[in-house]
Formats: C-alpha cells, sequence, structure tokens
C-alpha cells in the first residue's frame, strides 16, 4: 500500500513537469486518481464470492459491448473503440481487462484441479473472442495484453509444460512462413518497429527522442524540470506513453531504479497474496491481476526504451489518462479484498 | 475428505511452484530493463548527453527532385526549377508575430503568404523550417542579405518548383501537381508512404502526375544535423541522400500534340490517337486546355473561377471523361457483329426505301436520306453510312447479342489506360434498364442502337481503343501513354511492355468486308471523300454525328436555326495505312455539325504528320465543298414515340 501511494505521489511531480508545468493537467489527474481510489474502495468491498459470481455475467455484457463497437462504434483516430451510449462514451475493451482474468479464473475454478486439454482448449477460446474483437478495432496493444492476461492464468491453472515447450517453438518456426506471407509494406512496417532509425522522421521519431532522453538523463538525471528533451518539445507523448522518458531523464539511472524497485515490490506483494487465497478463483485471478501489471510496466519501458516496438501502452499508476488508471485500481482493489478475505473463504 | 485436502495441498504447491516460475521471469525481465538502463545512462551517456545538451539535433529531410516527363523525342513536358524562398525555423524565433511583420516591411509578404506558412507550421515540427515567400526576385534575396542580422531563425533557401514549358499543350495529359491537402495525407498514410513525404509538399493531383506519383516522387533523404542556438547547422551528424524520381518517356509527340490542338482551333472536342499494334498513345487531346503551371502553387480563386465556370468546361478530361453517343461510328462494329452471327453476309442486300418500320408498326425510323439508298449490301451499306440497313440489322441480332459483342472492343467498359478518373459509358441492355428506370425494353430502343442512337454513350478514348481494335484485326491492346521509365540515378531505362488485354475470335472475310467498307468512305462516293483526297496513302474511316437534342418526328432539322451549342457533336474515327495500320484515331467536335467535314480533316492532319512526316500547310486545305449526300446526320424520334 505504501508503495502505491508513493508510486502515485511521484506520478503527479512527473506530471507536473511532462505537463510543461501546467497545473491544470494535475487537477485533471488529480480528480482521476479521487475516482479510481473510489473504486479501488469498492472493488476491496466486494468479496471474491461476489466477483466470481459475477464473472460471467461481466465477460458476457463485454462481449456484446465489443460486438457493439465493431458494429456501432465511434471512430476516431483511425480506430474503433468507443462506445457511444447517449450519456457517455465507453471503452469496452477496457472491462475487458478485468473481466477476462475473472472469467478463465471462473472457469477453471469451476473444473477444479483437472488441468486437462479440453479445459484448456475452451480455455483458450474463451480468451480469442475478446482478443480478436480488439484486434480488429484496431488495437494491437490492449489485445495482446489482454491475452497475455489470460495467458497468465491458463499458465497459472496448470497448463502443461510440454505444450508451452511445443507451442512456443512451433511459434518460432512459424515466424519466417509467416514473414514471408507479408505484403512488402508490412514488413516494413515491421523493421521499423524493431529499426526505429529506418524511419526517422516517421515512426521513428518517438522512440529516437525519448533514448536522447533517457540516455541523457545518466547517473543522476538532469533534476526535476530540468529535462532539456522534455522542456524544449522534443519529446512527444510526453504526459502519456512517453512519460517514463521524461522520468528517466530527470532523475537518471537512480530514479529507474527506484521505480524498477517499486514496481518489484508491488508485483511480490500481489503474488503473495495470490500465494495466500485460499481458493482456486481467487488466487488465479490475483495472480493475473499481478502478471499483468507486470506487463503493462515491462511493454511500456521497455518500448520507450527501445527494446520492444512501440505500441501505446501507458505506464501503470505513472501515465496520465483516465480510464486505464480506473482499471488498474480496480484491480488492486480486488488484490486486496482476496487479501482480506482469504480466511473467510477458508475450507 | 482427506483425498481432497491432499488434492488441494498438492494443489496449492504445484500452484506456488507455478507462482515463482512467473516471479522469476518478472525479475529477469525486469533486470534486462535495468540492464538497458545502465546501458543507456551510464555507458553510453556521453554520447547522448552530446545529442541532447548541444541539443537540438535536428532531421531535416531532403527532398528528392522530380522525375521529368519526357515526350517520345525527349521534348521536356514537366521539369522543376530552383526558386529563392524565404523561410523561418520556428523554434529559432523568439516571436513570431513580430518576425513576420518586421519582414512585411522589408520585402512584400501578402496574406497568402502567411496563411500558407501558417498551414505549413501546423504540418511540420518546429525546427524545420517553413516558407513564408516564394519566388524571391533577386532585388528582394539581396535585401532580405543584407539584413539578414536582424532575423536570426530566418534564412534564404532555394526549394524546386515544378515547371510545365509547354503550358497548355497536353495538360490533361500531363497534369500537374499542386500542395498536399488533408486527402492526399490520409492517402499516403492509408499506402503506408506518408513518412516519404515529409518534406514535400506537392503531390501529383492529376493526369500522368497523379497514375505515376510513386515513380516521380522519389525517395526523401535525411540528414541529422546539430544545430547551434541560432539556429545554423553546425555539422552534419549523418546524412541519408535522397534518391531522385523516375522520369517518364512518351509514346505521344509534342509536335504532333500540337499540330492535333492547332487543328480544333477555338472549337470543343477531344482527340485520341493509338498505335494499334502496341497500345501507345500518340495524341491525346482535350480541348480547350488549361495551363497547369497555374496549380502548382495553388490557383488563385480569380483564374479558378474562370476556368471553372467556363461553358467550354476547360477542366474536363474530355477523353476519359467526356461521354457521347457514337452515332454512326458504332455502325461498323454492329456491322462486324451482325455478320460474326451469320446475318447480312454477301451477297445480301436490302432494297432502301428511306426507313424501316417495325413489325406490326406504322412509325418509320428514317434514313438520313429521305429517298433511299437503292440496292445496299454490307460494304456499301457502311460506306454510305446506310441507317435502314442498320436499323434492321440490329432489330435482327436482339440488343443483348450486339451488346455482348461490341462489348469486347471496349464499349461500356474501362480501358485500363494510364491516368485515372475514366468513366465506363454506357452500353445498354435491358436488365441495365430496368434498374435505372424500371421500364422494360422497347423494340425500337434496340433499332437506334444499330446506328450509335439512343442510350449508347462512349468516351472518345474507348472509340479510339475500339478502332485500334479493329485495325489490329480483334487483338485488343492495353492504351498506355508511357513507354519506358528512365531509373533517376542510373539513367537506366526500363521499357514498359505492349500488353494484350484481349483476343477476339473473328473470321479474317468478315474483317476484310467491313475494312473495305471503312476505305470506302475516304474513297470518292464515301462520307468522308475529302479526307482522303491526295492522301497518298490509304485510310479506313467512318463518319459519324450525334445529335444534342431530340427532335420531334416529322421535324425537320435545321443547323443553322438552332443554337449553336444545341448542334450536333461531329465523329471520326479512322486508321491507316488501311493495310497495315500504324496510327487509329478517333475525333470528337463537340456541336461540329458533320463528322466528314468538321472531325475528318484534324484526323487527316494528324495522320498526315504521323504518317509523312508532313506539316499542315499554313492556309487550311481548302476542303471540297461536301456534296449534300455526305451527311450522316440521323433524325430519330423523341423518346415516348417508341412504346405506341
Amino acid at each position: 500500500m505504501a508503495c502505491l501511494f508513493f508510486a502515485l505521489l511521484l506520478s503527479l511531480f512527473v506530471l507536473y513537469s511532462a505537463s510543461g508545468q501546467d497545473f491544470s493537467r494535475i487537477y485533471a489527474q488529480g480528480i482521476n486518481v479521487t475516482v479510481a481510489l473510489g473504486v479501488m474502495w469498492l472493488g476491496a468491498n466486494i468479496s471474491p464470492l461476489n466477483l466470481e459470481r459475477a464473472a460471467r455475467p461481466l465477460y458476457v455484457l463485454g462481449l456484446l459491448l465489443l460486438i457493439g463497437v465493431a458494429l456501432f462504434g465511434t471512430i476516431s483516430h483511425g480506430a474503433r473503440r468507443w462506445l457511444n451510449l447517449g450519456f457517455m462514451q465507453i471503452q469496452p475493451s477496457e472491462l475487458m481487462r478485468i473481466a477476462v482474468p475473472m472469467m478463465l479464473a471462473w472457469y477453471f475454478a469451476s473444473r477444479e484441479g483437472k488441468p486437462s486439454a479440453s479445459n484448456f482448449i475452451v480455455g483458450g477460446v474463451l480468451l480469442a473472442i475478446p482478443v480478436a474483437l480488439i484486434m480488429k478495432q484496431p488495437d494491437l496493444g490492449t489485445s495482446l495484453l489482454i491475452a497475455s492476461s489470460g495467458f497468465y492464468v491458463l499458465f497459472l491453472a496448470g497448463l502443461s509444460w510440454r505444450f508451452l515447450l511445443v507451442a512456443s517453438v512451433s511459434l518460432l518456426a512459424l515466424m519466417p512462413v509467416f514473414w514471408t506471407l507479408l505484403h512488402d509494406y508490412q514488413r516494413k512496417r515491421i523493421e521499423i518497429l524493431f529499426d526505429p532509425t529506418q524511419d526517422p522522421l516517421g515512426a521513428g521519431y518517438h522512440t529516437i527522442q525519448a533514448i536522447i532522453a533517457i540516455g541523457s538523463g545518466g547517473s543522476a538525471g538532469k533534476g526535476w524540470l530540468n529535462g532539456t528533451q522534455t522542456q524544449l518539445d522534443f519529446l512527444p507523448e510526453r504526459t502519456t506513453d512517453f512519460i517514463f522518458a521524461v522520468f528517466s531523464e530527470e532523475f537518471g539511472f537512480l530514479g529507474n531504479m527506484l521505480l524498477l524497485t517499486l514496481f518489484s515490490l508491488i508485483i511480490a506483494r500481489g503474488l503473495v497474496i495470490a500465494s495466500q487465497a485460499q481458493n482456486t478463483f481467487s488466487r488465479l485471478l490475483a495472480g493475473s491481476i499481478t502478471l499483468n501489471f507486470f506487463s503493462y510496466a515491462f511493454v511500456n519501458m521497455g518500448m520507450v526504451s527501445g527494446i520492444l516496438p512501440v505500441v501505446g501502452v501507458p505506464l501503470p499508476l505513472i501515465s496520465y489518462g483516465g480510464t486505464s488508471l480506473v482499471t488498474l485500481y480496480l484491480g488492486f482493489g480486488i488484490l486486496m479484498s482476496i487479501h482480506t478475505h482469504k480466511k473467510l473463504v477458508a475450507t | 475428505m482427506v483425498a481432497e485436502l491432499k488434492n488441494y495441498i498438492h494443489e496449492q504447491y504445484y500452484f506456488r511452484l507455478r507462482l515463482s516460475v512467473a516471479g522469476l521471469l518478472v525479475l529477469s525481465l525486469f533486470a534486462l530493463l535495468a540492464s538497458r538502463f545502465y546501458y543507456l545512462q551510464i555507458v553510453q551517456y556521453n554520447h547522448y548527453q552530446t545529442l541532447a545538451e548541444n541539443n537540438r539535433i535536428s532531421l531535416v529531410p531532403t527532398i528528392p527532385n522530380r522525375g521529368l516527363i519526357l515526350d517520345k523525342n525527349g521534348v521536356v513536358l514537366a521539369h522543376n526549377f530552383f526558386v529563392y524562398t524565404l523561410e523561418i525555423t520556428p523554434a529559432k524565433v523568439k516571436n513570431l508575430e513580430n518576425t513576420i511583420t518586421e519582414l512585411g516591411q522589408l520585402i512584400e509578404v501578402s496574406t497568402l503568404d502567411k496563411k500558407r506558412f501558417k498551414k505549413f507550421r501546423e504540418q511540420s515540427h518546429s525546427f524545420e523550417s517553413a516558407p513564408i515567400r516564394t519566388h524571391l526576385n533577386e532585388i528582394e534575396a539581396a535585401k532580405f542579405a543584407v539584413n539578414h542580422y536582424r532575423f536570426p531563425g530566418v534564412e534564404i533557401k532555394s526549394r524546386l518548383f515544378r515547371h510545365y514549358p509547354l503550358g497548355k499543350l497536353g495538360s490533361h495529359m500531363v497534369g500537374y501537381i499542386g500542395r498536399i491537402n488533408d486527402k492526399d495525407i490520409e492517402n499516403l498514410k492509408e499506402d503506408g508512404v506518408y513518412s516519404n513525404y515529409k518534406g514535400s509538399d506537392h503531390i501529383g493531383k492529376s493526369g500522368l502526375e497523379q497514375f505515376y506519383e510513386q515513380q516521380l516522387h522519389g525517395v526523401t533523404g535525411f540528414q541529422q544535423v546539430e544545430i547551434d542556438a541560432d539556429g545554423h547547422a553546425v555539422r552534419v551528424l549523418s546524412s541519408n541522400a535522397p534518391v531522385p524520381g523516375d522520369n517518364l518517356i512518351l509514346s505521344a509527340d509534342s509536335k504532333l500534340q500540337e499540330i492535333a490542338e492547332t487543328a480544333f482551333g477555338e472549337r470543343r472536342g477531344a482527340m485520341v490517337a493509338i498505335n494499334p499494334k502496341t497500345g501507345e498513345v500518340l495524341t491525346y487531346v482535350s480541348q480547350p486546355t488549361f495551363n497547369p503551371n497555374l496549380f502548382v502553387d495553388g490557383i488563385d480563386t480569380e483564374n479558378w473561377k474562370l476556368l471553372n465556370e467556363s461553358l467550354d468546361k476547360p477542366l474536363i478530361n474530355r477523353p476519359l471523361r467526356g461521354i457521347y453517343p457514337p452515332g454512326s461510328t458504332f455502325k461498323p462494329f454492329v456491322a462486324l457483329a451482325g455478320l460474326e452471327a451469320g446475318k447480312r453476309n454477301p451477297p445480301f442486300a436490302i432494297q432502301d426505301l428511306g426507313f424501316f418500320m417495325l413489325p406490326g408498326s406504322r412509325h418509320r425510323y428514317r434514313d438520313w436520306k429521305p429517298s433511299g439508298h437503292g440496292i445496299v449490301d454490307m460494304q456499301r451499306a457502311i460506306t454510305i453510312s446506310c441507317d435502314t440497313f442498320f436499323y434492321g440489322l440490329a432489330m435482327e441480332l436482339g440488343i443483348e447479342r450486339l451488346t455482348s459483342f461490341v462489348r469486347h472492343f471496349g464499349f461500356g467498359k474501362r480501358s485500363d489506360i494510364d491516368i485515372k478518373g475514366e468513366i465506363e459509358g454506357l452500353l445498354p441492355t435491358p436488365e441495365w434498364k430496368m434498374r435505372r428506370y424500371k421500364q422494360p425494353w422497347y423494340p425500337g430502343e434496340t433499332v437506334i442502337v444499330g446506328i450509335g442512337q439512343g442510350y449508347t454513350l462512349t468516351t472518345p478514348l474507348q472509340l479510339a481503343q475500339a478502332t485500334a481494335i479493329l485495325a489490329n484485326n480483334g487483338v485488343a491492346m492495353k492504351p498506355h501513354l508511357v513507354t519506358k521509365i528512365q531509373n533517376g540515378l542510373t539513367g537506366k531505362q526500363e521499357f514498359i511492355p505492349s500488353v494484350v488485354q484481349d483476343r477476339i475470335e473473328l473470321n479474317p472475310d468478315n474483317i476484310e468486308i467491313v475494312k473495305r467498307g471503312m476505305i470506302d468512305v475516304t474513297l470518292p462516293g464515301g462520307t468522308a471523300a475529302s479526307v482522303g483526297a491526295n492522301a497518298g496513302y490509304s485510310i479506313a474511316a467512318k463518319t459519324g454525328t450525334a445529335q444534342v437534342i431530340g427532335i420531334k418526328q416529322n421535324e425537320k432539322y435545321n443547323e443553322h436555326a438552332i443554337n449553336e451549342r444545341h448542334r450536333d457533336h461531329a465523329l471520326f474515327i479512322a486508321f491507316a495505312p488501311a493495310e497495315d495500320p500504324t496510327i487509329a484515331l478517333a475525333v470528337i467536335v463537340e456541336n461540329g455539325g458533320h463528322g466528314g467535314s468538321a472531325a475528318g480533316p484534324i484526323a487527316r492532319k494528324v495522320m498526315d504528320y504521323y504518317l509523312l512526316g508532313k506539316l499542315p500547310a499554313v492556309e487550311p486545305t481548302v476542303v471540297a465543298k461536301p456534296p449534300p449526300a455526305n451527311a450522316t446526320g440521323t433524325v430519330i424520334p423523341i423518346e415516348e414515340e417508341f412504346h405506341d
């Protein structure tokens, strides 16, 4: 909990710098955080039993909304992600970030202790449908992260090692085949994803500037509000997806280590909660939520520092943005609930 | 119970094992990140420190030279030249508004310039320079050079501008480039080539400039430049040279184009000439034309209004988008359809009394010659353009058989020429009419399709292509304007191969009959005898007249009494030398009256130059007064009278 609040405080400071010392952004984020904390409190007060009951309806609702998006969704920035309900806009893929692990956790809990192949096939299908729908929006980043959150459940539920081995080997083997099937321009795009210097004026621009920001931060950083890359407008998207570059530039290697430690502590705590949980549903869900938090952190820092392709994924706890923050804190709320209820459901 | 508990403990043990594996994964990936940070922030610190500290390394795109467009003989139709521009780098200027105002006191800066500058700024990074003025003259450039010290962040640059040295000549073919707009950007992004247009501000908008945009544009290079606080480049860190665009070499000859356009004079219309053996387009005329240079830097409102609102519609690309009833030029194709279907083969002949009647109807479809032509066989029917003959033939063939045959000649479909925007024209069928008008097809409508009237509509390009296919004995070559693409870097030429689009199975005897009939058209007694006079080579041709407004039954068509714009369109198709054609063409003169006398001479001048290298006489050759029988005007009844 302490780690969480420390990260939160940190986030507001970084955001202040990233937004060009604009207080209105801080207020807005403050409101987001307040709402998110409220949601976390709510989440913490729902018992895992109720969560387990809610899994199926929530999943079905999410699927329906996703289909609704595919049919009637509003298009912005070339992607169809939002559903206009008349009074508000919602992004059903965010709901699925929680609903998918819940559904899978429920499914495996209901077939307790029998990690049979058919169960995993059903699990795989339950996962594949929402992932495919989100990928079509198109929102590659979110769909991959939801896929990974579902995969964590499968893994923790005992997906056989042999299958994992076979799957990863065959995936690697199929890569070249897949590659030859692509169009030239599609290949080019993928090449640029992995090597931004090929297109320094276009897609690679973000990454190059971000790497310069990180590298020039040095061991102790340039100091808060002193990042030249940040303050001189060289960094794009610096309050959202690329906020980590701002942090790195101003707080340096030491700051990065601190952040990694903070994240590690949060993850460690989550894994401990998962291991202490007393029924299958709770522990699968807790494990998945925690590891998913890790995915977000790793993918974001990886892409900003240039070791992963750029996909639109925010840095958890730090990036500006409302919906993703709410989902994140709801996850933490659920973790707390699982923690407090561990004795109540003990057999 | 015990088993269950045991199972439970086992499961929990197993779960924890998995959890620790995941934990290890987390740790190792975080370690990977940490080592990446270590590498960037500790090992490579100095490198990135320099980049960020001296800062302002800026990426400057270097725009490639756009490829040239040359005619068959290397005459330049489109090229680039350098123009001085005054450019501001917004990131280097403290107060942009003041700077612009002060510049305005030194050098004239119009509101249009300011608007353009604003647009430029919105589209580029603040460390990229944007032009506030273009086309600076020497005096203005010198004036600024003296005062340069007062304006940090402002400099004189030279940018390439597109220029069309021949101006109005062939402008519909060459097309023009214009400023990239939001729609273009969207398309470029969709095609995944937008980053290649960083720095480019022009793009092909019409004609060949548009169709061959990808080849002409080239690949944008870039320089990583280190810049000091005043915005001067200190040194180039790395650079990547731009690759110039490819040059286009056409099959058209600008001299031939000039002869054709001059032959039109003030008249409106279109002409396309094709080499039937290769599909190479030899001339591509759309009259009147416009000056493409007006569009390069954004056309001003005054000129735009003039062009856009003119009744002559100079902006319409007539060969591709002008649609006209083919009139009697349709007859050779109907004739071939008949012969191939086994109808009207020699020695079959009709007795023409000057009109045709459908069985059970008293409505008279009149021939253009009220008294009739007497005994007419197929070959003669073409030569004298006998309407009665083709009314009957069309009726007997039926609309479906007729249209499905002539469709092979390219009517009612796109030719796939290398200019965008082609329209399909129209070959009417009963299904089409049902869809379009919710009405059944009437037999009378088939009758008039036989003489190229009714709903039938073709573009000049289609008519030329159909003529070329006929000239080439049924082998359809894909029409194309560009024959060679020259690599902008190596100068190596790549030939665009001729492509066979279709091979129509035709009986050589039938082709011979139609061609003979068409050759006789330009011999004494034919409808275009004057066109063939003293040619020195044989011409196969067909005249045509397309009605602009419907004329009631029993009403006389009086050429002089009606408004000029309601006069008939004159059409003319031809190929030569008739025995072994190397040129096939179609000419349309809007409201020109008779095909033989209005459109024929234009075709003759083009063929003379193409085949013999003969320039037209300074005084236009006086065409012998056409005999009264030279008319091919057909009078068709208006629609409602069909269903009586």
